[in-house]
């Protein structure tokens, strides 16, 4: 079931070919004492109506900044963004007024964090926070908007949820309490949702729950979904594409299945050798040698290139273009052929 | 939380015992006789004074001076002074001074020093913020005397002079409330220059909290972020430090009640220890570490309704 709001936002031709929310070039760059940090340098994304794009990457990759763009979260100053758009259904957000920005922000795109104990205000109920949304959005009286709460509770299958509205975030389970930040985000039956490693903070079990909660409403309301994490492992049961980040740049997009079988960036295939794999059980797991990149003295050429088993002479001196291999897919390496078929072997 | 509150009032026991104790021993480890004194330059009849001694006790030994003493207090008799004059009667019109007076203040601080901080923390680097912090440098380095002095001269005097209307009474108690406004806020000086650095650090430390970012993804309007989500975490460690002040307010009321010629409890203490009249020093005492431990006490408990994660069993 999905909203439309078209009369705030015209939507540009039919839903099947807009996407519903375009990253495109997207640049932000941080001034701090040391200098200009650039942590987003031209990426790009599309997510269509009801599906999940996961982005991938290790730490300071850009991913989170990223996400913040979108939400319009940044701290502008030290944030700047230079250059970029990104469109909600065709509108450029970023030329939007303050206000206008926030009657999307909550409503339409929702976010959720990852340490949900931080996330959630200590001082005041669950019920309350969640409850928010409808009193503060929707002008609902306290007690209707509790009702609300105890349903979304209900969705997100806390037990008991009736009398737990009154409880306090530190009183629940990190399981319990990243629900309870589901809750509230879906609250308003947002159109895009914004996960960022939302289980990064749980034990094993628990997250293939959130997982599998988090897959369920994306199907129920048919939302667009972007899952930020560093594991691998869990993007594949639930992710129809996959951008993988490198350096704030993106290195390789592809749909999910065809990255697992033959990534097209060295970097992507370091990544996929060193999950842990059952039937390789017993060899050495790969690791990526080197370190991430500096953002204040980022290597000339291809980010990767110090770090890359398949660098030449030219890595280092141009930076690679996203070369596009196929309609839905492209990769950032001037070698993405040789890395295809050494993926082949 | 019923428990808790006796059980913390029976904590409080020792420490009371402890605190009069000391004082107690100091002010009779004070060099000088009190019955010597009492006879001023004049030589008294030493069997006179051998009869007073008895009387109060004054040759039994510390220890059991003191218990004859604190006996007395817990029964609700702060004894009598050496003229006569219960140390309870005597006390408790300078103590309704000092604590309108410390209360006075406490609002004075309350008011002002969050309202300040809150201020600066939201024009943070800006020329209000350093404008803010640069005044409360200024409160914390000059001494009591001279704000007081200049105050009085400047707000009391001068003002009535100039307009006519006597907007800030300078000198005794007795123009009601508006009578403490002057001295509270002089009394209060130090407490709002330290309190509105307290609670910059505090709102500006909240604002960067993770649950500060959720709001504002949630779409909360900016006043809502801060005046509910930040403003409700923020002054968790204000409350304390105004609890806990009161009693430094009322200890340090003092110089203040001198300035401005206000008949309380600090002025009452200086003559007393003057005069070594043991049982009032010891009587006065013994209450402000009373106020103490029941200031803090109110504390501990708006720290349980303010922080849902402190539970008292
Ligand atoms: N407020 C800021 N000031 C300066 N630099 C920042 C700021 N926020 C982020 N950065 C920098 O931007 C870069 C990208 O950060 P980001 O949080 O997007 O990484 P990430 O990919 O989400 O990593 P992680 O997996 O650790 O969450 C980092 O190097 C970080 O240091
Ligand atoms: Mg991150």
């Amino acid at each position: 079931m999905m909203t439309t709001h078209t009369d705030v936002l015209p939507t540009e031709g039919g839903l099947g070919n807009t996407p519903l929310l375009a990253v495109d070039n997207l640049h932000v760059e941080f001034s701090t004492r040391q200098g200009v940090v650039k942590a987003v340098n031209g990426v790009s994304y599309d997510l269509y109506q009801g599906e999940t794009l996961a982005v991938l990457g290790e730490s300071g990759s850009g991913k989170s900044v990223t996400a913040q763009a979108i939400m319009g979260i940044l701290d502008m100053p030290p944030a700047r963004i230079p250059h970029g758009e990104i469109r909600f259904r065709g509108t450029d957000m970023l030329k939007l007024t303050d206000e206008a920005r926030s009657q999307i922000r909550g409503q339409r795109i929702a976010m959720i964090f990852q340490d949900a104990l931080s996330a959630l205000n200590p001082v005041f109920t669950v019920g309350w926070q969640i409850g928010e949304m409808f009193r503060v959005h929707r002008g609902m009286s306290k007690r209707d908007a509790q009702k609300k709460a105890i349903e979304l509770m209900d969705r997100v299958r806390i037990p008991a949820a009736k009398q737990r509205v009154h409880d306090y975030p530190h009183q629940f389970s990190g399981g319990m309490r990243q629900r309870i930040m589901i809750a509230m985000s879906i609250a308003l039956d947002p159109e895009v949702l914004i996960a960022d490693e939302p289980t990064t903070a749980l034990d094993v079990t628990v997250q293939a729950q959130i997982m599998e909660l988090l897959a369920e409403l994306q199907r129920e309301s048919n939302m667009g979904l972007i899952l930020i994490t560093h594991d691998l492992g869990v993007v594949a049961d639930v992710a129809d594409k996959i951008a993988v980040m490198y350096g704030g740049r993106i290195v390789e997009k592809a749909l999910v299945h065809d990255v697992y079988r033959t990534p097209a960036h060295p970097y992507s295939k370091g990544l996929l050798d060193s999950i842990p794999r059952v039937d390789l059980k017993g060899q050495e797991l790969y690791a990526i040698k080197g370190l991430p990149p500096n953002l204040l003295a980022m290597p000339p050429g291809c980010a990767f290139n110090p770090r890359c088993p398949y660098r030449q002479d030219n890595c280092v001196s141009e930076a690679p273009p996203l070369y596009e291999i196929s309609h839905t897919r492209s990769s950032a390496c001037h070698y993405w052929r040789e890395v295809l078929d050494g993926s082949h072997e | 939380m019923g428990r808790y509150v006796i059980r913390r009032l029976l904590q409080a026991i020792p420490v009371l015992l402890g605190a009069t104790f000391l004082i107690f021993a100091v002010v009779f480890a004070l060099p000088g006789d009190p019955i010597g004194a009492l006879a001023g330059d004049k030589r008294m009849d030493p069997a006179f004074a051998a009869v007073l001694r008895e009387q109060y006790h004054l040759n039994d030994p510390l220890l059991l001076q003191y218990w004859h003493y604190i006996s007395g207090v817990f029964q609700g008799d702060f004894g009598t002074t050496f003229s006569k004059v219960p140390v309870s009667e005597l006390m408790a019109g300078k103590f309704q001074v000092t604590i309108n007076l410390a209360l006075t203040a406490l609002v004075l601080e309350a008011v002002i020093g969050i309202g300040l901080g809150l201020w600066a923390a939201l024009r943070q680097g800006k020329a209000t913020d350093t404008a803010i912090l640069a005044v409360t440098l200024l409160l914390i380095s000059v001494p009591v005397l001279v704000t007081g002095f200049v105050l009085q001269l400047l707000l009391g005097v001068q003002l009535k002079k100039s307009t006519g209307i006597d907007f800030f009474p300078v000198a005794g108690a007795f123009d009601g409330w508006r009578s403490y406004l002057l001295p509270g806020f002089v009394l209060a000086g130090v407490s709002i220059a330290y309190l509105t650095r307290l609670t910059r650090t505090s709102l500006v430390e909240t604002l960067r909290a993770d649950y500060i970012r959720t709001a504002i993804a949630k779409g909360m309007p900016r006043r809502r972020v801060i005046g509910r989500h930040a403003l409700r975490n923020a002054l968790i460690p204000l409350i304390t430090y105004l609890g806990a002040d009161l009693g430094a307010l009322m200890g340090g009321a003092i110089i203040t009640e001198t300035i401005f010629n206000l008949n309380g409890i600090g002025q009452q203490l200086y003559q007393s220890v003057y005069l070594r009249e043991q049982p009032v020093v010891v009587g006065i005492v013994t209450i402000l570490v009373l106020v103490y431990i029941v200031a803090n006490l109110i504390v501990d408990l708006l720290y349980a309704v303010l922080d849902p994660r402190i539970r008292y069993e």
